[in-house]
């Protein structure tokens, strides 16, 4: 047969027990019986297979109405508990047998409204004359006349409230209105000490600058929500292995280690982002080595995973993919094969350097496009600590010819040095890296 | 950072100390020692023979799993048992073997992943560690039909690595042939093993799978090789780098000679 022949060629295994033991399995063969009670076309959306636990009784579908009942719909007059004044309303209702329905109407126990508390002049002018003299009794008294009338909507207040004032405002007066009153009336504060008005009092400045965090998260672009997202999960681990290395390092410190809440705000830069790329690398190492150290036994393979990770951790996956390359177009296998001690650290190191080469080319790349016109070389001088290498686009092992760029030739250029950099790369900070 | 020394980060382990860690207890026995990182190093593989004649459909290979040292000694000294998880066609598919050798054999026809989990001595460690293992029966380039003497054999090299092992388990192992332990600082003074020396953790059956019946199929794992290629690579890579580097020192004798300064030796 000609499918013998073709795997000949392939090279591929012609003998059928190499199967791999996951495929002996079959899936079940479907029922085609489906249950009573549900027409088929609603049995095929469920995939024409049983459920696995019975969902719905199936005698509970399409039962017959019993033949005992006599059901009749009738227009008649309802009375609701609801309902304060004498307005007769009708409507349709199921009766059974002749008999209609007792009762309250269903919904009026969902009528709630809230106690609002009423003052008496006196206590008005003992505890509530407001400090500031912004309220005036009158302002006081008509903003809780309508607190009243709105159930505390306080957006209907704002509204109808003859006085332009704001939501916060309102809130403000009448929450500290309430919280004065209760205080004044309780009999000893312990008993008050519960109450969620003096659990928690109203802070009007917080509430402004919740609404306005809330806007501006609505207001955010996909670009600074995505930006965001990523800065937050950075920060979260950041955190964790930190508070994985402080508790290894100091066991009877207690590890209380606080970054602080990052407000998801487009204009405020998170600190880490800030910080040199190299010390969050670090301290990526460190945390790293102490969760490792935790763990009390681990296998070599796993550790240098974790480490690889941690360096990878600053910077995006392309960037991991051209390092991986890298390593193999050298002839470096990407998992070490005999993976001691030194070897994994050789590994580690060479994968770092690597990576220290790439920025740099990407650097050079991009130094070339903007300033290559300028002609001038850059203006501070930097400490030769910060640049490890100067970038220049090379390829490994094979001979490439030097571009010399005529006009980039300047004043005062050194001809004695043997150096390929015919123009000068901006100067790197570390935060390039 | 908390630190500003910006020396180049090698993952070499600080200097020993006998650490306080010792968990609930500080009792001696308890006492880990920090520092010291005790490595066993290990292969995880197996071997399987094609039955040949006697093969039926569903028992075609023979086959053997095991995890040995990587010197072929006796891992029995670290290791108190290995649980072979086999895939759920087998009867009872969780095998343990509680004494080295840690190998099993059994006969089959497919191939699957097998989990494997390894149990340290009390005084090594309490948690367990796991790795997997996938079970080829059949060789990667078909090259004609399957010898039954020419067994397909999959192995792979690693280390359990101990990063801060007890006192008295650092004690009991350091001159064991199968514990990689690192030479032990000056005036390093460790308790003698005590009880633990007795040969309660050694069988007196032979552990080691230096005479094994299939060593001779074992393969040797050298990490010279890779070594050479790494420190060759790295050497290549920072090579690549020079140009710059001198070019660097150039421009900034270059800087400095047009502020007016004298250059100094780089």
């Amino acid at each position: 047969m000609g499918g013998t022949d073709a795997k000949d060629i392939l090279g591929l295994p012609k003998t059928p027990l190499s199967l791999t033991q996951e495929k002996k399995s079959r899936p079940q063969k479907e029922s085609h019986r489906k249950p009573d009670g549900i027409s088929r076309e609603v049995y095929a959306l469920t995939g024409g297979v049983a459920p696995l636990m019975p969902s719905i009784d199936v005698t509970h579908l399409k039962r017959p109405p019993p033949h005992d009942e006599k059901v009749a719909w009738q227009w008649l007059p309802v009375k609701s508990s609801a309902r304060k004044d004498d307005l007769q309303l009708y409507h349709w209702v199921r009766v059974v047998n002749d008999v209609p329905p007792t009762g309250d109407y269903s919904f009026a126990k969902y009528n709630k409204s809230v106690d609002v508390l009423k003052y008496t002049d006196d206590e008005y002018e003992n505890h509530l004359t407001d400090p500031v003299s912004v309220w005036t009794k009158e302002e006081t008294d008509q903003l809780f006349e309508l607190c009243e009338r709105f159930d505390l909507r306080f957006t209907v207040i704002a509204d109808r409230f003859p006085l332009s004032r704001t939501v916060e405002e309102l809130k403000d007066r009448y929450y500290s209105v309430t919280r004065a009153l209760l205080r004044a009336r309780a009999q000893s504060p312990a008993e008050l000490a519960n109450h969620p008005l003096i659990k928690e009092p109203y802070d009007m400045t917080r509430d402004r600058e919740r609404k306005r965090a809330l806007s501006m998260v609505l207001s955010q672009s996909r670009h600074q929500e995505k930006k965001d997202a990523e800065i937050l999960a950075e920060a979260k681990r950041i955190t964790e292995m930190r508070l994985a290395a402080r508790r290894a390092a100091e066991p009877d410190v207690p590890a209380n280690e606080n970054i602080g809440s990052v407000s998801p705000s487009s204009n405020s830069q998170l600190p880490a982002t800030a910080v040199a790329p190299s010390t969050l690398t670090m301290a990526d190492y460190a945390s790293t080595l102490a969760s490792l150290r935790m763990l009390h036994v681990y296998l070599r393979t796993y550790g240098l995973e974790q480490m690889v990770q941690a360096a990878s951790s600053a910077v995006g996956l392309r960037t991991i993919k051209r390092v991986e390359q890298t390593l193999q177009d050298l002839g470096v296998n990407l998992k070490p094969k005999v993976p001691t001690k030194t070897v994994c650290d050789e590994h580690l190191e060479l994968r770092k350097e690597i990576l220290t080469l790439l920025n740099l080319q990407k650097q050079y790349k991009e130094s070339e496009g903007s300033s290559h016109r300028e002609g001038t070389y850059a203006a501070m001088p930097d400490t030769p600590k910060d640049r490890v290498f100067a970038s220049e686009p090379f390829s490994f092992g094979a001979e490439r010819p030097i571009k010399k760029e005529p006009k980039r030739k300047g004043p005062g250029r050194r001809s004695d040095t043997p150096s390929p950099a015919h123009k000068r790369p901006r100067k790197l900070k570390a935060s390039d890296l | 950072m908390e630190d500003s020394n910006v020396e180049r980060f090698s993952a070499s382990t600080p200097k020993p100390r006998i650490g306080i860690d010792g968990g609930d207890d500080n009792k001696n026995w308890r006492r880990r020692v920090n520092g010291v990182e005790v490595s066993v190093p290990i292969v995880c593989g197996s071997i399987a023979f094609f039955r040949g004649k006697k093969a039926k459909e569903y028992r075609t290979h023979n086959w053997t799993v095991y995890v040995r040292g990587a010197t072929n000694e006796d891992l029995g000294v670290v290791i108190r048992k290995v649980i072979f998880h086999l895939h759920p066609s087998f009867k009872s598919p969780t095998r343990v073997v509680d004494s080295p050798p840690f190998t099993l054999s059994e006969c089959g026809w497919g191939e699957f992943k097998i989990d494997i989990t390894i149990f340290f001595h009390a005084d090594a460690c309490e948690r367990k560690l796991e790795l997997s293992h996938l079970l080829k029966l059949n060789p990667e380039i078909y090259s004609g039909p399957q010898s039954p003497n020419v067994p397909v054999v999959t192995e792979s090299y690693n280390e359990i690595v101990f990063p801060d092992p007890f006192e008295c388990f650092l004690s009991r192992v350091i001159n064991h042939p199968a514990v990689h332990v690192p030479k032990l600082p000056e005036g390093f003074n460790l308790p003698p093993p005590g009880d633990a020396g007795d040969e309660s953790y050694y069988k007196m059956k032979k552990g080691d799978t230096k005479d094994h019946p299939l060593s001779h199929w074992f393969s040797k794992f050298s990490e010279a090789d890779e070594l050479f290629k790494l420190t060759a690579t790295r050497q290549k890579v920072y090579a690549a780098c020079l140009p710059f580097v001198q070019a660097d020192i150039a421009e900034l004798k270059r800087q400095l000679v047009m502020v007016d300064v004298q250059p100094e030796q780089f």
